[in-house]
This record gives structure tokens, C-alpha cells and sequence, in this order.
């Protein structure tokens, strides 16, 4: 008969640089192995949904900015959809275009966070510097649209703060050219990488039936193997008129679901966004952009769901109204927050270290889980 | 593919009594069920062949403050009575249609069955609107506060009535 080791109790965070932010998990292990995770949220909680209610529409914005803040610009976009939908608010043709390319800008700058952090916990330091030069030539990109490089408060419901720069357009081209061939290079160095293959290769695999049943959306569903992106599949703004595919998980480098994979997923996503962003700048139109913005914003009471394919996955806002002008209750329903929640079952029997390697292919933000 | 009538016919068959009303309120219209039937309610939704409701999108809690408001001296309010609601936002990837039910639970005893043996996603969406709420979900694994420290004793921040407590382990508040 095997000898029982006694369990031990061990807590990674609140201060841990691989927990990307406040976040302490609990880990309950058998020597090197790991018998259950739990994660213990709730270090940022800021009261978002109780502020949200004592304030009107349009001041929600700059706190809609602060959820998931290094995809800020694709939550204001969830958010404006979603009360323009309530409203039944129709957007100028200039707006829309100029949402999808911002907002794809904002996906490739996620997906740049994403991935050099994730080389930074495997012990990869060079990729990071690479991922953040890129992301600082989109931050560039809108601070020239905005003035601000972190946190915008630029879509509005109905508009935009400002229209572009008369040099975003060109600029925006040639980031496109140069940001192609540094795929490639990221590839070279980090995804290829006989050891960080090793290090994320079939480990954390996610079926697919159980990411599901937990409510998994995003690169972190796809890698899982179901094409299911919602600029697809519940088409919002003008997705639809695009021409991009949906990357799956393929489990090239071992299992399908599993860390790597999820790692890859973004990589191909970046480059599908920049054929989305190509063709947006091709079709941009001319117009007005401030149109459409209501004077006074007073939904019928009532109730809706809006949801977006951000970075991280589905961004959903439940908004009720009672007839006035601030919301009766605003529920996010956070990517990141719902994709954590798995993490317990996807390192059970796997080793201490690779629950960083775990960790950091579900890209999470903890300004959007704690809310 | 089914329109939330459809849905709502299907249950009403199935149910009859548990299924309570369809409601066409703007934007989305809402199917209440009787909180008693709600996991035998989703459990059919998940596994039926015709509607296979495989993913919960979100469950929100809600205070529907509409109980009596007492207004009290030092000019805040407390509210009796009402009822506080869930919401269960549900859609199919496979035939991709959605619904919307809600169960509404008494302010002073919102007791409800659990739906995390139907959906996992329920598990933490439940420990929040329990932390947010008070609502108590039965048979749920682990229900303790999530966003909120374990020994928050002032109650349940997002009740309407809700107040700040003036200290929290020996540190003030309100700053």
C-alpha cells in the first residue's frame, strides 16, 4: 500500500507577480502535486454596480473603462451597444467603422499583455519586451484619437468623443504593415520554443463539454475547439461585414485545450483583427459622428442584455431600467470572472509550477472579476 | 430555433402551475417561474432535445425595492417587505436562441434552490448575488461571500437599503 502524504495548505498572492494582480489562491497540495485550487477574488472589489446606480447613463462610461483595464476601450463599446440597443439609438455609419477599428486595435493590445506576460511567467523575458513595443505604437495610435493611453471614456452612447486625427488613418496602415512580420517573430521566439513548449504542451487541458458547462467563452473557449465567436455568431455593430475566421484550438504542439493552444488562439486572433482593421480603414466613411448622441437618455422600464466578444470573451451588460434617467441595476457579466472559475478543476493532479503556466493562459484581469 | 412565446408554451405544458406568467416587457420579455420549480425547470431546459440550453450567459440578482419605504430619523430608508428577483439569461450554442426567466423570492426569507448542478457557471454567479443579495441558494456547494471580506457583518450591499457601516474591524469607513 502506497504511503498518504499529509496535505499541505499553501498561499499563492495576494502579492505575487505571476497572479497578474490582487488575486490569492489557496493551493492544497500532496508534495509537488496539486490536490484543489481555490481562488479567493474580491481584493479590488470597488462597488461598480452599487456606484452604477446612483448615476446616469453616460456617466457609467468612465467606470465601464476601469473594469477590464487593458481592454478599456472594448468595454465602453460593450456598454454603448448595449444601452443604444435599449434605446434603439441607430449609430452614423463613421462611428460604427471607427468602433471596429479601435476596438480591434484594443483587441491586439490585450492579446499583446496577454502574451508577454505569459512568457514572463514561463521564464521568457526577451518576447515581453517585444509584445510591449508593439503595444505602445496602438497606445500611440489612440492617444492621438483620445489623449489618453489607458483609460479613454472615448465611445459614448450614440457617438465618440472625438473623431480621428486626420493622421490616424495612415498611421493606423502602416502599423498594419509593420505588425505583421513581428507575428512572425513572436512566433520565432516564444510560441515555437522547444521550452515553452514543453512547459505549456498538455498542460491544463480544457474538454470542451466542461467549458461549456462552465460558461467558458473567448480564446479560452476556442482553444477548446468550438468555433464560437460572437462577432459571429450574435453579430452586434457591423461584424457583419467582414471577412475574418474564427481560429480554433487544433492541440498542434499536444491535446486540444490545452495551455498552449489557448496561448496560440491569440496569436491567430491578432492576425485575423489586423484583416479586420484592413478593410474597415478601406471602407471608412466620411460624416458626422456626434449626430446621434441622445440630449437625455431615459430608457423605457424595462430590461436587456447586451454582449460583446471582448479580448477576454463575453462581455455582458444586464441593464434594468425603472423609467429614469440613471439605471435601476447594471450586472456585468465579466469574461475573466467566469473563465477563473474553472481554474480549480484544471490543475487538480497537475505539479505547483504548473499552476502559473495555467494561470496564465486564461489571461485574466482582476479590475473586471472584482468589479 | 424558438421564440421566447414557444419556449414559454413548451414550459407551460410541462409545468402548468410552476410556470406562473409571460411577461412582454420592453426589449426582453421574461418568462416567471415558480421558485419552488426552478431547478426542475432548468434541468429540462438544459437536457431537452428541442431547446438544449447548454450555457447560463448570467444570473443576476436584483432588489425589486417594492416594499413599503420606511423612512427612518436619521433620514435614511429601510424597506419592508417586496421581494428581491433572479434573473437566469440562458442560451443555446448548438440551435442559438435565448431566454429570460426569473424567479422572485420574498425580501425577508429569499430562500431558493440551487442551479449549480445544472450549470457550473451557476456555482459563482450564486456566491455573488448570496454576498450582494443575502438570497440563499440550498444544496449549493459553498456558499460563502465572494467579493465582499468573509466577516462583512453590515449586510448586503446592493439591497436598496442598504447602509455603510460606520466602522469595519476597528477601521472607519467612510472616508
Amino acid at each position: 500500500m502506497a504511503l498518504k502524504t499529509e496535505e499541505m495548505v499553501l498561499n499563492m498572492g495576494p502579492q505575487h507577480p505571476s497572479t497578474h494582480g490582487v488575486l490569492r489562491l489557496e493551493l492544497e497540495l500532496d508534495g509537488e502535486l496539486v490536490v484543489d485550487v481555490k481562488p479567493h477574488i474580491g481584493y479590488l472589489h470597488r462597488c461598480f454596480e452599487k456606484h452604477a446606480e446612483s448615476m446616469t447613463y453616460p456617466q457609467v462610461i468612465p467606470y465601464v473603462d476601469r473594469l477590464d483595464y487593458l481592454a478599456s476601450m472594448y468595454n465602453s463599446f460593450g456598454y454603448a451597444v448595449t444601452v443604444e440597443k435599449f434605446l434603439g439609438i441607430e449609430v452614423p455609419e463613421r462611428v460604427q467603422y471607427i468602433r471596429v477599428i479601435i476596438g480591434e486595435l484594443q483587441r491586439i493590445a490585450s492579446h499583446l499583455v496577454a502574451l508577454g506576460t505569459y512568457g514572463v511567467d514561463i521564464g521568457a523575458f526577451t518576447p515581453f519586451l517585444y509584445c510591449f513595443r508593439d503595444r505602445e505604437k496602438i497606445l500611440t495610435l489612440f492617444e492621438m484619437t483620445c489623449g489618453a493611453r489607458l483609460l479613454y471614456n472615448y465611445m459614448w452612447i450614440g457617438g465618440l468623443s472625438h473623431d480621428l486625427h486626420p493622421d490616424f488613418v495612415p498611421k493606423a496602415k502602416e502599423f498594419v504593415k509593420e505588425f505583421r512580420p513581428t507575428i512572425k517573430e513572436l512566433n520565432n521566439l516564444l510560441s515555437y520554443n522547444k521550452i515553452f513548449v514543453e512547459r505549456t504542451a498538455n498542460v491544463g487541458i480544457l474538454p470542451l463539454d466542461t467549458a461549456i458547462n462552465y460558461g467558458i467563452t473567448g480564446p479560452m473557449l476556442r482553444a477548446s475547439g468550438l468555433k464560437f465567436d460572437l462577432r459571429r455568431n450574435d453579430p452586434y455593430s457591423i461584424y457583419d461585414r467582414f471577412d475574418f475566421d474564427i481560429p480554433v484550438g487544433q492541440g498542434l504542439m499536444g491535446t486540444v485545450g490545452d495551455s498552449w493552444d489557448r496561448y496560440y488562439v491569440r496569436i491567430l486572433e491578432m492576425e485575423e483583427s489586423l484583416k479586420i482593421i484592413e478593410q474597415a480603414l478601406e471602407q471608412l466613411p466620411e460624416g458626422d459622428i456626434n449626430s446621434a448622441i441622445p440630449k437625455r437618455i431615459k430608457p423605457a422600464a424595462g430590461s436587456i442584455y447586451g454582449r460583446v466578444e471582448n479580448p477576454k470573451g463575453e462581455l455582458g451588460f444586464f441593464i434594468i431600467s425603472d423609467g429614469s434617467t440613471s439605471p435601476f441595476r447594471v450586472k456585468v457579466r465579466a469574461p475573466s470572472f467566469v473563465n477563473l472559475s474553472v481554474l480549480g478543476k484544471l490543475c487538480r493532479g497537475h505539479l505547483v509550477a504548473d499552476v502559473i503556466t495555467i494561470l496564465g493562459s486564461i489571461d485574466i484581469v482582476l479590475g473586471e472579476i472584482d468589479r | 430555433m424558438k421564440t421566447q412565446e414557444e419556449i414559454f408554451n413548451i414550459l407551460k405544458e410541462k409545468f402548468n402551475d410552476s410556470v406562473l406568467e409571460f411577461q412582454q416587457v420592453p426589449v426582453e420579455p421574461v418568462i416567471i417561474i415558480e421558485p419552488s420549480a426552478i431547478k426542475k425547470v432548468c434541468s429540462f431546459l438544459r437536457k431537452s432535445e428541442e431547446l438544449k440550453f447548454d450555457t447560463l450567459m448570467v444570473l443576476s440578482g436584483v432588489d425589486d425595492a417594492n416594499g413599503e419605504k420606511i423612512q427612518n430619523e436619521d433620514g435614511s430608508t429601510s424597506i419592508n417587505g417586496g421581494t428581491l428577483s433572479i434573473y437566469y439569461h440562458l442560451h443555446s450554442i448548438e440551435i442559438n436562441h435565448k431566454v429570460l426567466l426569473k424567479v422572485s423570492l420574498s425580501r425577508e426569507n429569499p430562500v431558493t434552490e440551487s442551479v449549480e448542478s445544472v450549470w457550473k457557471t451557476a456555482d459563482w454567479h450564486e456566491r455573488e448575488a448570496f454576498d450582494m443579495f443575502g438570497i440563499k441558494f440550498l444544496n449549493h456547494p459553498n456558499l460563502t461571500r465572494i467579493l465582499m471580506p468573509d466577516d462583512w457583518e453590515a449586510g448586503y450591499p446592493l439591497r436598496k437599503d442598504y447602509r455603510n457601516p460606520e466602522f469595519y474591524n476597528g477601521m472607519k469607513v467612510p472616508y
